[in-house]
């Protein structure tokens, strides 16, 4: 047992590696057997993440989740911010301006109000439960926009580690609601062409959430969808630490 | 060669990551002032430089998209990784954020597509092509 553990600990980052992919394979099944491909694989292992954190967060009594358990430190190397800002950027890559051109002024102004409008929800809701100071209010603010721009954008201006995690639930609990509410809503706002298709990727952002609801609403749709939902992230964290950052902190003054 | 891929991609991301830390100083913050979306910026640049010269190689494919591949994967481990017992005490928070901006977004959804006018559906689209394409004479130019 002892050996097992030093190997596991030795390799930390490996076996990171290897608890991570069993637990988005665990996520996988839960999603194909219990919700029917409703709720997509990724949600659902980004839930176990935090669900695990909590527990380990219990059992140690740390402040890092499970990467205080000495046999899964690797879990802080893996999803700290270095490799998390690399592989972030690199989504970019996938981005083609030419396709971009096609979703034209339409996509941009729901990307725009996509990432403002939840954000300002989300400053106001966070503000409505006592949060008082910038960061704190931009972080939450930031996950109400997705829960890669809460991360990302509370690390980059200093957020504590709990306003973070309370950033990511904030997204990952948008994108849920988006994946099973879309096929429930799609005949009341008009969601049966390309173009509404593309105005909704723009504003609800997170492709998961994007492409799970078109999925489950209209299979034709999800790649207008998609087209803008890809902007969405990369949008958000250029303006969440900036703009929105400087204009909270002007109104707040702190 | 992968590697190449990996080495543009992460000066990309040390670029991006420096000029966000000179733009907090010449904003007076202590912040990283949106470091990932100017690296973002600079490998869609990138990517679009290499097309246009005919050397977007598939191993410098390959190296990127590995990386951009394993973004669910690090998310998760970010997720595992985070205060949840602390985050839990601001529990409801979650619930009204989310809700609510799912629910104005789905709003400003119905809202944009009435103020634009109307366009063919998906159903009449596919009627329409359906149509054109076993009436090979009258064929508009469009292509598949």
């Amino acid at each position: 047992m002892t050996m097992i553990s030093h190997v596991l600990a030795a390799n930390s980052l490996i076996t990171a590696f290897a608890a991570v992919g069993i637990l988005m394979w665990i996520s996988g099944a839960i999603s194909n057997y219990l919700t029917f491909g409703r709720i997509h694989g990724s949600a659902i292992a980004i839930m176990l993440g935090l669900l695990l954190a909590f527990f380990g967060g219990i059992a140690t009594g740390g402040e890092k989740g499970v990467a205080d358990l000495p046999a899964l430190t690797g879990i802080a190397l893996m999803g700290g911010a270095m490799l998390r800002d690399f592989a972030i950027v690199a989504t970019a890559f996938e981005v083609d301006v030419v396709h971009a051109r096609k979703a034209g002024l339409i996509g941009a102004v729901a990307l725009g109000l996509g990432t403002v409008v939840p954000f300002i929800l989300g400053v106001f809701v966070a503000a409505a439960f006592g949060y008082t100071d910038a960061i704190s209010l931009t972080t939450i603010g930031a996950g109400a926009v997705t829960y890669i721009v809460g991360p990302v954008t509370g690390a980059a201006i200093g957020a504590s580690s709990p306003v973070i995690a309370l950033s990511i639930a904030t997204g990952v609990f948008k994108a849920v609601i988006v994946m099973i509410g879309t096929p429930f809503v799609a005949g009341m706002i008009g969601l049966n062409n390309p173009r509404s298709a593309m105005v909704f990727g723009g504003l609800m952002g997170t492709v998961s959430g994007v492409s799970g609801g078109l999925a489950a609403t209209d299979r034709r749709l999800v790649p207008y969808g998609a087209l803008t939902a890809t902007f969405h992230t990369g949008l958000g964290c250029l303006v969440a630490p900036s703009i929105l950052y400087f204009t909270v902190r002007a109104i707040m003054g702190s | 060669m992968t590697i190449s891929g990996v080495a543009l991609l992460a000066i990309c991301t040390l670029l991006g990551g420096y000029l966000g830390d000179l733009l907090g100083v010449a904003l007076g913050v202590k912040a990283n002032v949106g470091g990932v979306g100017i690296a973002m910026m600079f490998l869609i640049a990138a990517r679009l430089w290499l097309v246009r010269h005919g050397a977007l190689s598939l191993g410098l494919k390959t190296g990127v998209e590995f990386w951009g591949s394993f973004y669910i994967p690090i998310v998760v481990a970010m997720a595992a990784q985070q205060n949840v017992v602390a985050a839990a005490k601001g529990g409801p928070i979650v619930v009204i954020a989310g809700l609510g901006a799912v629910a104005v977004c789905f709003a400003m959804v119905a809202l944009i597509g009435r103020l634009s006018g109307r366009v063919e559906t998906m159903d009449e689209i596919q009627a329409r092509e359906a149509i054109e394409a076993s009436v090979p004479h009258f064929k508009s130019g469009r292509i598949g």
